[in-house]
């Protein structure tokens, strides 16, 4: 009887989960799709602690509580006070915190499974193991990068050779482990300690705007080390959760290296900025020139035009400018200018990211137009303000065959009548290549950080009228 | 084979389960619109922390003896519990400024 009620818990759990996520691709329902499946998890949980299992000791019940209260306290507070700008390295410690967790379930089940003599359901927990830990060590190296704890480029020797070759090792130890032909408790302290080396160099060699595909791939590793786990306790709700998650994570790590015009295994086996960078900052560097802006003449540019259209960039939100950015968006909608926002399937740190932060300024959504559907409004523009964005705009991904970022779909800024490029001073973008743009005759470079540039801006064209 | 032939029959409704959780996962992902790929990340970050019921269930089967086990448990209780608290606050935060702009 007090399983049944349990198992209608989980149904209705897992329905939460699907129709949450469909509710999430909407942006009217995807408020409440989050909480619909907030409030499922809710459910699942307490079904848990009531129905799973009757005489359990009150102490038992005691550190639970303890333990869901800690977590409770600690991730509210962390999710409220996080900046906007720092929500890739959240998302990805907290993808982290999940992977640790299978991989403890791991470590503390496979002990009954070798009792057991269950071969299939040691497997199960291996792989719920192997892929949490490396879900774990990778999510906090790309937490560490992301959150610039980790700037020098690490770059092992052979890393590729290195990696396959400890993933080879870890299959064939697992094998070797189901077969019995090894003691069995040290070699699965030898197969954690290989998963999380494994995380590890994962992640290390990779960089620039391949980190978010990388979190998205993370994040469907923790979805399969769950359903791995669903599938030990025979518990459909960590089943259908870790699937869906697991699913929809691939799908969208596929979505974004399309974005990027870049396949997965160019992304984790590729080095990014590496020989490629060298190569084409030699084009860059020498002969050419910059064309400087000041203000006043930006904002008479601006004040005149019939159309603007506005690239931000991760620049951008480090610099704080979201607001003045739609403040600058406002006075020149009140002079009558078209503006609207071009926003690249990448820019900021995660695809959506520059979304998130624009909104977040009260920028209407509706202004923010996807690449595809702004390409082919740049002829008809009269400035273009790229504001902190780089690689996103350069030309080089169309040119140049040898650049690191070539074949990434661009915004098509240099059809514009007119490019005003804000950077803080010439040095390469996020992926660390120089860029042909800021060459380009029609451009104007206007150097200064964001936040001040915009804010002058704004004064500048208040004093116009 | 024969052992893999048991234990599909056993688990024959979670293979089930399986298979049609990958279709509905690709079939509800495939048509989010860019702008809410972070949320969406960020929320299915928060469901995979369904995890945390396989920790709990770890602590329930665990006796009051098996110290580490309840340790170990115990640390992945508040993992779990972080990993779901932390995703869902966050994705509420992004959304909310989802919404739309009356002017």
């Amino acid at each position: 009887m007090e399983h049944s009620i349990l198992e209608l818990f989980y149904l209705a759990g897992s329905l939460t989960f699907i129709i949450g996520l469909k509710m999430l691709s909407h942006p009217e329902t995807a408020r409440r799709g989050n909480l619909l499946a907030a409030a499922g998890m809710g459910l699942a949980i307490m079904g848990t602690l009531i129905f799973y299992k009757s005489g359990v000791p009150m102490l038992i019940y005691a550190l639970i509580f303890g333990a869901m209260i800690i977590g409770t306290i600690s991730g509210w507070i962390a999710a409220k006070k996080v900046q906007m700008t720092a929500m890739p390295q959240m998302v990805s410690i907290f993808n982290g915190m999940g992977g640790a967790c299978a991989m403890l379930i791991g470590l503390i089940e496979f002990h009954h499974f070798l009792e057991s003599d269950d071969n299939l359901g040691l497997l199960t927990v291996l792989a719920s193991m192997v892929i949490g830990s490396v879900s774990f060590a990778g999510s906090v190296i790309a937490w560490a990068k992301l959150n610039g704890n980790m700037k020098r480029e690490i770059r092992l020797p052979k890393y590729n050779i290195l990696n396959t070759a400890i993933m080879i090792i870890i299959v064939l130890l697992t094998a070797v482990i189901i077969g019995g032909w090894v003691p069995e408790t040290p070699a699965i302290y030898v197969l954690f300690v290989l998963s999380l080396i494994y995380g590890i160099l994962l992640v290390i060699p990779i960089g620039g705007a391949d980190m978010p595909v990388v979190i998205s791939l993370l994040n469907s590793f923790t979805g399969m080390a769950a359903a791995f786990a669903g599938f030990l306790y025979n518990n459909h709700v960590m089943l259908t959760g870790g699937i869906l998650v697991g699913s929809a994570g691939t799908i969208l790590t596929v979505v974004m290296c399309k974005g990027m015009n870049r396949s997965l295994t160019n992304v984790i086996f590729g080095a990014f900025g590496g020989g490629g960078a060298t190569a084409s900052g030699i084009s860059g560097s020498g002969d050419k020139s910059v064309r400087d802006i000041n203000i006043s003449d930006t904002a008479v540019l601006l004040n005149y035009s019939k159309k603007v259209i506005i690239v931000p960039g991760y620049g951008l939100a480090v610099a704080q400018a979201q607001h003045v950015i739609h403040e600058l968006e406002t006075i020149l909608e009140e002079r009558g200018v078209e503006v609207k926002y071009a926003i690249h399937p990448v820019a900021g740190r995660m695809p959506g990211h520059m979304n998130v932060l624009l909104a977040e300024s009260n920028v209407d959504y509706e202004k923010l137009i996807e690449m595809d559907l702004i390409n082919p409004e740049f002829p008809t523009t009269d400035v273009v303000l790229v504001v902190g964005a780089n690689d996103v705009v350069n030309p080089a991904a169309k040119n140049d065959p040898g650049s690191p970022i070539y074949g990434m779909p661009i915004l098509d800024v240099e059809s514009a009548k007119n490019i005003i490029v804000n950077k803080r001073s010439m040095s390469a973008g996020y992926a660390g290549i120089d860029n042909e743009l800021f060459y380009n005759p029609k451009t104007s470079m206007l150097f200064g950080s964001a936040k001040q540039v915009l804010t002058e801006l704004v004064t500048e064209l208040k004093n116009m009228n | 084979m024969t052992e893999f032939l048991s234990f599909l029959s056993a688990h024959i409704d979670m293979a089930y389960v399986l298979i049609l959780s990958i279709f509905v996962g690709v079939e509800v992902i495939g048509k989010v619109p860019s702008v809410l790929h972070t949320p969406l990340m960020s929320g299915a970050n928060a469901i995979h922390g369904v995890i945390i019921i396989g920790a709990i269930i770890v602590m329930l089967n665990a006796g009051v003896d098996n110290i580490p086990a309840l340790i170990l448990g115990f640390i992945a209780v508040i993992l779990g519990t972080l990993n779901v608290v932390g995703g869902f606050v966050v994705t509420d935060r992004m959304l909310e400024m989802f919404k739309k702009k009356k002017n």
